[in-house]
C-alpha cells in the first residue's frame, strides 16, 4: 500500500465519528475533495478538532459564556487578550466555536510566517484555516463572511509574564480600521487562566532566536507545557463601528481603546466567575 | 477574424488554432517547433519569432489579433541563457512588431508563476501585487520579465489594445504543461510536512479563456483560472500516483536522478507554498467560465496518461 494508504488508516484512528459528522455541518464550500478554496481540509479538521475537544473538554474544561452573541453566519471578529505563552488562547476559542455553536463555526485565525515556514506546523495550520496574518487574508476572509480571530496584542500579549496575567498591553489599531473597511461586527471577548496554565517566569529570547521562533516562555517546571487548570472565555454583545477605516488616528484609537475596555470588564467578568 | 499565433505548436497554442479554425477564423502560426499534422486551414510558419522573416509573417498579414503563446516553462531546467532569450527577447519583438505594424490587439499568455512562492504571500494573488519571490527563484527574472515588458505596452502604446492573461497550470490530454510533466512518473516527490495549494484548469478551459479574450478584447492584466485549487497530496492521489515525500534537502539532491523530474533548484518553494490567484476581473471582463471541475480536470489526464507500470 502507498505511503498515503498507511498515512490514511494512522489518521483515522485519531477521528471521533462524531466529531467527523459534525465536522460536515459547518457551513463551508467544501469541495469534492472535502476542501474549500482557503485549503481547509474536513479531514484535518476532524483530527485536529478530536484532539482539541479532549483538551477542551477534560484537560482544561474548559468555561464559555456569551457563545450567543457570535452570530450564526456572515463575516465577524473575534477579538479578545491574549492568555498564556503559547496559543493555548486561541486553540480554546476554536474548539469553543466548533463545540458550542449550533451550527458550528469554523475560527480563522491569524498566525505568525515562522509557523507557516515549518514543516508540518505550517501544513496543519493552513489545512485548519489558521493562515499567515497578512492584511490580504484577513480581508478576504472577511469578505467571504468568515469568523475571523484576532489577538490586538500581538506577540506582546504573549509574553506577558505570570503576575501581568489578567493586564491587558498595548493593542494595535489596524484590527478597528479593518472592522470598518469591511462592514464587520466586532465581537470582545475575556479570557482567564491561561496565564495559569502557563505561568510563565521568563521569556527566552536569545534562546527563540537559535530555535527559529520570537521567544520560548520559561515556566518554573521549565518547559511550556500547559497545566490542567480551568480556563474561561466570556464572550460579549458585538460592537459595531460606523466609517471607512481612513478615520484620524485619534478616531480609530477611541474605538479601540471602547474595544480595550470592554475586554478588560470581560476579563474581571471571568475572574470573578471563576 | 484573421489571428496570428506565436507559439502555435505547443499544447495549448494547437488545440486554440483548431478551435479558431473550425469556427471560420483565418489563422497564422509561427513556431520554430514542428506539428507535422497541421490541420490544412493552418498557414504555419517554421520560424523563430525573434527572427525577420517572422515580421514579415505580421507585415504581410496584419492580423486582427496577436495571440502570443510562445514562452517556456522556468520550472523544468530549460538552459537558462536560452530560456531568456525565447522569454523576453520573443515578446520583445512580437510587441515591437505589433506596434510598428498597428494590430489592433495583442494577447500576451504569460503564467501565475509570475507571483511566487513564499511563506508571506497571500492566497489569491491580484493583478495590482508586484512579483514577490524573484530573490528565491531567480529562475523566474525572464518570465517576470517579459510579463512586465507586455504591461508596459498598455501606456507605451495606448492605441493597442494590449490583454495580459497571467494563467495558472494546465492539465489535460496533452500531459504537456508543468504540472503534467511533474505528475507523469509513478512517484512524485514533495516536500515532507509541506502540501501547498496549487491552482490549475483544463487545457480546453484556458482554451476558451484565449478565445473569450481574442472576442471580448478587455485592455489590462487578468489572472485566469479554473476551478477552486486543491492540495497537491490530493492531485497527487487523484491522479493515481504516489507521493514520495523526501525532506528539502535531500529532495534538492536528488533532483533530476533516479527518474525525479528535473526541476530548478528555485521551484522547490513552489512545493512548499502555494501560489493562488484570483481570476474574478477576468471573469467579469470576459464571462468566461471554466466547463471542468477539478476531479474531471484530473481524470482526463490520468485517461491519457495513466500511472506509468513498474
Amino acid at each position: 500500500m502507498s505511503a498515503w494508504g498507511c498515512r490514511s488508516c494512522t489518521v483515522s484512528l485519531l477521528i471521533d465519528p462524531e466529531i467527523a459528522a459534525r465536522v460536515r455541518t459547518l457551513e463551508l464550500p467544501f469541495g469534492a475533495d472535502g476542501i474549500d478554496p482557503f485549503g481547509v481540509s474536513q479531514r484535518d479538521l476532524a483530527w485536529s478538532y478530536t484532539l482539541l475537544g479532549r483538551l477542551y473538554r477534560h484537560y482544561f474544561r474548559v468555561q464559555t459564556q456569551g457563545i450567543e452573541h457570535v452570530p450564526d453566519r456572515g463575516r465577524a471578529m473575534l477579538v479578545g487578550n491574549h492568555s498564556g505563552g503559547v496559543a493555548v488562547d486561541g486553540l480554546m476559542v476554536i474548539a469553543s466555536m466548533f463545540f458550542e455553536k449550533n451550527p458550528p463555526r469554523l475560527a480563522h485565525g491569524m498566525i505568525e510566517k515562522f509557523i507557516a515556514d515549518q514543516p508540518f506546523a505550517g501544513m496543519w495550520a493552513s489545512r485548519t484555516g489558521q493562515l499567515v496574518g497578512l492584511p490580504e487574508h484577513a480581508t478576504r476572509l472577511l469578505e467571504s463572511e468568515r469568523l475571523l480571530m484576532v489577538f490586538p496584542e500581538g506577540a506582546r500579549g504573549t509574553a506577558k509574564l505570570f503576575p501581568k496575567r489578567n493586564s491587558l498591553v498595548e493593542f494595535g489599531t489596524g484590527f478597528v480600521r479593518l472592522a470598518l473597511q469591511t462592514n464587520t461586527p466586532i465581537v470582545p471577548f475575556g479570557f482567564v487562566g491561561g496565564g495559569a496554565a502557563i505561568p510563565t517566569v521568563y521569556n527566552a529570547y536569545k534562546l527563540g532566536k537559535l530555535l527559529g521562533v520570537p521567544y520560548v516562555p520559561v515556566t518554573p517546571y521549565l518547559l511550556p507545557l500547559p497545566l490542567p487548570v480551568s480556563l474561561r472565555v466570556h464572550y460579549g454583545e458585538p460592537l459595531r463601528f460606523e466609517g471607512t477605516g481612513r478615520e484620524d488616528d485619534d478616531v480609530i484609537q477611541g474605538y479601540v481603546d471602547t474595544v480595550k475596555d470592554r475586554i478588560a470588564a470581560l476579563i474581571q467578568d471571568g475572574r470573578g466567575a471563576a | 477574424m484573421k489571428i496570428v499565433i506565436p507559439g502555435a505548436a505547443g499544447a495549448i497554442g494547437r488545440a486554440l488554432c483548431k478551435r479558431l479554425i473550425a469556427r471560420g477564423d483565418q489563422v497564422i502560426g509561427i513556431d520554430r517547433r514542428p506539428w507535422p499534422d497541421a490541420p490544412k486551414e493552418l498557414e504555419l510558419h517554421a520560424l523563430d519569432v525573434r527572427k525577420r522573416a517572422a515580421e514579415d509573417v505580421l507585415r504581410r498579414h496584419r492580423p486582427d489579433v496577436v495571440v502570443h503563446i510562445g514562452t517556456v516553462s522556468h520550472i523544468t531546467r530549460t538552459r537558462d541563457d536560452e530560456r531568456y532569450k525565447i522569454n523576453l527577447g520573443g515578446t520583445k519583438a512580437v510587441f515591437e512588431h505589433c506596434e510598428r505594424y498597428e494590430i489592433p490587439h495583442v494577447v500576451f499568455v504569460g503564467r501565475h508563476t509570475y507571483y511566487g512562492a513564499g511563506a508571506d504571500a497571500p492566497l489569491y494573488h491580484r493583478e495590482d501585487e508586484p512579483p514577490l519571490a524573484l530573490s528565491g527563484f531567480p529562475e523566474l527574472a525572464d518570465l517576470v520579465a517579459a510579463d512586465l515588458y507586455a504591461g508596459a505596452a498598455l501606456w507605451r502604446v495606448p492605441e493597442m489594445i494590449t490583454t495580459v492573461l497571467r494563467v495558472c497550470y494546465t492539465l489535460g490530454p496533452s500531459g504537456d504543461g508543468t504540472l503534467a510533466t511533474f505528475l507523469r512518473g509513478r512517484r512524485v516527490p514533495t516536500i515532507l510536512g509541506f502540501d501547498p495549494l496549487f491552482q490549475f484548469m483544463h487545457e480546453l478551459d484556458l482554451v476558451d479563456a484565449l478565445v473569450a479574450a481574442v472576442d471580448r478584447r478587455p485592455r489590462g492584466v487578468f489572472n485566469v483560472a479554473g476551478p477552486p485549487p486543491l492540495p497537491l497530496s490530493t492531485i497527487i492521489a487523484r491522479a493515481g500516483r504516489t507521493r514520495l515525500p523526501l525532506p528539502e534537502f535531500i529532495l534538492a539532491a536528488l533532483l533530476g536522478h533516479r527518474g525525479l523530474p528535473k526541476l530548478a533548484r528555485g521551484a522547490l518553494t513552489h512545493l512548499m507554498h502555494p501560489v493562488v490567484i484570483d481570476d474574478q476581473a477576468f471573469r467579469r471582463a470576459t464571462g468566461f467560465v471554466p466547463k471542468h471541475d477539478a476531479p474531471a480536470t484530473i481524470a482526463t489526464f490520468t485517461a491519457r496518461h495513466p500511472t506509468p507500470a513498474t
